[in-house]
């Protein structure tokens, strides 16, 4: 038995040395799992990253095995799913893994970026990693818009139609530009059509180049780490090795490991129990099939799109156009790219920033959960001021002051990062 | 190769010569991409033209027909509602409809053809929902002083009963009139310009 096991051993290294001739295996298992040295000091906030991961392969797979029971086609795209819940064996758990996944998706995406807020990942030598990464967000972004097209409901429907009709929004080629992308005057089987060709293959491709980019971009500068200290200044001088670095593999496979099972017993719980968590992740409307003629009496974007939302509802028009709500609305998702270059604090974590960082950061998640939940309701929700303001909504007045505090965070920011005052970072990472 | 030997600028021309060809080729063949996105022939003639027989319209009573899959409303005021319509210049953003909503021919205080019916396109000029009737006086969450028009139940957008924008809320401007003609008093035709009919 021992003479088979030495055996099995040699054969193994043998047809590993074959392979590393010819790809380099090893080196690739070393550069990026073995010997990566990610800093020792990783805490709750650095499990978001592999989450995302996972979501990702989730969403793939159970997206294949949607496509095999799918229809793209206005007349049968709603009967369609209706079918995969009822019929297929299985299928509403698979469709409800995928919609449940997608929510997920956004959850664990908003934390992986906060923890970008909270530690200064985006700062240099990360802004590339961080422009990726908004560019990954951008495509998944795209990826659930058109992917909530495809059941057909009344809300796929009329949020499509409110979507594709800020495009024509634009001046002089808005109108054009809009029917180009719905490939008909209104959204219909032409749209449905080609959403599907974007949801299942024209974005997934790039969103998984973007998160190759990610990771090589990752391994390149190396992971900050809660301390926005780099590592790398203080190596140990015979090996090479940061002082304060660990190995990816098996340090970090290992916690990692454990967040994947606790992030797996939640998104059990909700797949089982709640796959439509109350309205937030499947809306209630959407178990209507599309009807073009009746616009359903309150239209809301899934929870993950509601503080743009809010942002877009809260600009008022100007000269005779809905532009400036639509510029406000992309400016609320594209700032986040100029990070890098807007923060001018000395130090990166939020453990060395001085209060008014830790107050601008705390004053930007409340107006973003706030727009967040505005978005999802009418404008109407808080009732209305009294006369003396001219009977303007609350809920309306609300979201445009959390709009102004929103883009506040990020203008202003080149100016009160330079004046907080900062603690004096460590020499070494602290745990 | 001897750097002697090397003809620098004939390398230049012959980079950017090949540059600027494949660049072009590469428009040409996005072309094709681009344009198969555009409505095709199928859904351009789903498009033309309907006509809609409004002779067992009632005053103070409105039709929905579908042209190019928009709704159409299509509203027989009483002579009341006409009336009215100037009371409310003050409180509309646009009395006059000076943009460019409406063709020429219904560019007047009644925003029609004929004062009596009114024909406009149901979406909200905000962001495309439809707005649902509130034709009566007074109608039923409009508030006291309710004349009578359309309330958009996305993002609370009024207009009134010639489909004109109301001050204060997020829809820029007014609703749009289609092109549309009368082939006889009691037949419209929705989507074609009177002119030359």
């Amino acid at each position: 038995m021992a003479t088979f096991s030495a055996w099995l051993c040699r054969k193994g290294a043998d047809t590993l040395a074959w392979i590393d001739q010819r790809f380099p295996l090893t080196a690739n298992w070393k550069a990026h799992m073995s010997e990566y040295y990610a800093p020792k000091n990783f805490n709750f906030w650095y499990y978001f990253g592999s989450l995302a991961l996972l979501i990702l392969v989730m969403q793939i797979i159970t997206g294949i095995f949607l496509t095999m029971h799918y229809k793209p086609d206005a007349a049968q795209a709603f009967a369609s799913v209706e079918y995969i819940m009822r019929d297929v064996p299985w299928g509403s758990i698979i469709r409800y893994m995928h919609s449940t996944g997608a929510s997920l998706f956004f959850v664990v995406i908003y934390l992986h970026m906060f923890r970008g807020l909270l530690y200064g990942s985006y700062r240099k030598p990360r802004e590339l990693l961080w422009v990726v990464g908004m560019l990954i967000y951008l495509c998944l972004m795209a990826e659930a818009f058109f992917g909530y097209l495809l059941p057909w409901g009344q809300m796929s429907y009329w949020g499509a139609q409110v979507i594709v009709n800020l495009f024509a929004a634009v001046p002089w080629i808005g109108p054009d530009l809009s029917v180009w992308i719905r490939g008909d005057y209104v959204v219909s089987d032409a749209t449905l059509n080609r959403f599907f060709a974007f949801h299942v293959i024209a974005v997934p491709l790039v969103l998984l180049g973007l998160v190759a980019a990610h990771l090589l971009a990752l391994h390149e500068v190396g992971s900050n780490n809660p301390d926005g200290i780099e590592i790398k200044k203080k190596k140990d001088p015979q090996t090479g090795i940061p002082l304060d670095g660990i190995a990816m593999h098996p340090y970090y496979v290992v916690k990692d490991l454990f967040g994947v099972i606790v992030f797996l017993m939640v998104f059990s719980a909700i797949v089982f129990f709640a796959p439509e968590m109350g309205g937030y992740f499947l809306e209630h409307n959407n178990f209507l099939p599309a009807d073009p003629l009746k616009t359903p009496p309150h239209i809301a974007p899934v929870w993950y799109f509601t503080p743009f939302y809010s942002i877009l509802r809260a600009v008022p028009p100007l000269f005779d156009s809905q532009f400036p709500g639509v510029i406000a609305m992309g400016a609320a998702t594209l700032i986040f790219f100029a990070l890098p270059w807007l923060d001018r604090g000395k130090v990166k974590s939020i453990r060395y920033r001085g209060g008014i960082y830790k107050t601008a950061l705390a004053l930007f998640v409340v107006s973003f959960l706030v727009l967040g939940y505005l978005g999802t309701a009418p404008t109407n929700v808080w009732g209305q001021f009294g006369g003396w303001l001219g009977h303007a909504e609350r809920a309306t007045v609300v979201a445009r002051i959390f709009t102004v505090i929103y883009f506040a965070f990020f203008i202003l920011m080149p100016w009160y990062t330079k004046i907080d005052k900062t603690k004096p970072e460590p020499e070494r990472v602290t745990s | 190769m001897a750097d002697s030997q090397l003809n620098r600028g004939k390398r230049r021309f012959l980079i950017a010569a090949t540059g600027v060809a494949s660049g072009v080729a590469g428009v040409a063949v996005a072309v094709p991409f681009a344009m198969s996105m555009l409505p095709s022939a199928r859904a351009r003639a789903a498009g033309a033209p309907v006509e809609v027989d409004i002779s067992k319209l009632e005053p103070g009573m409105m039709v929905t027909e579908e042209w190019r899959g928009q709704p159409i409303w299509i509203v027989r005021r009483t002579q009341e509602m006409i009336a009215s319509l100037p009371d409310l210049d003050k409180e509309v953003a646009d009395p006059k409809s000076s943009v460019k909503q409406q063709p020429d021919y219904a560019k007047n205080e009644a925003r029609s053809i004929k004062p009596e019916y009114l024909v406009l396109v149901g979406i909200c000029t905000h962001l495309g929902c439809s707005p649902t009737q509130k034709l009566a006086p007074g109608s039923e969450g409009m508030g006291e002083g309710w004349k009578g028009g359309f309330f958009c139940p996305c993002h609370g957008s009024k207009f009134d009963l010639a489909g004109r924008v109301y001050k204060g809320v997020p829809a820029p401007v007014n609703l749009k009139v289609p092109p549309h003609t009368y082939l006889s008093d009691t037949r419209l035709l929705i989507g074609q310009d009177s002119t030359g009919a």
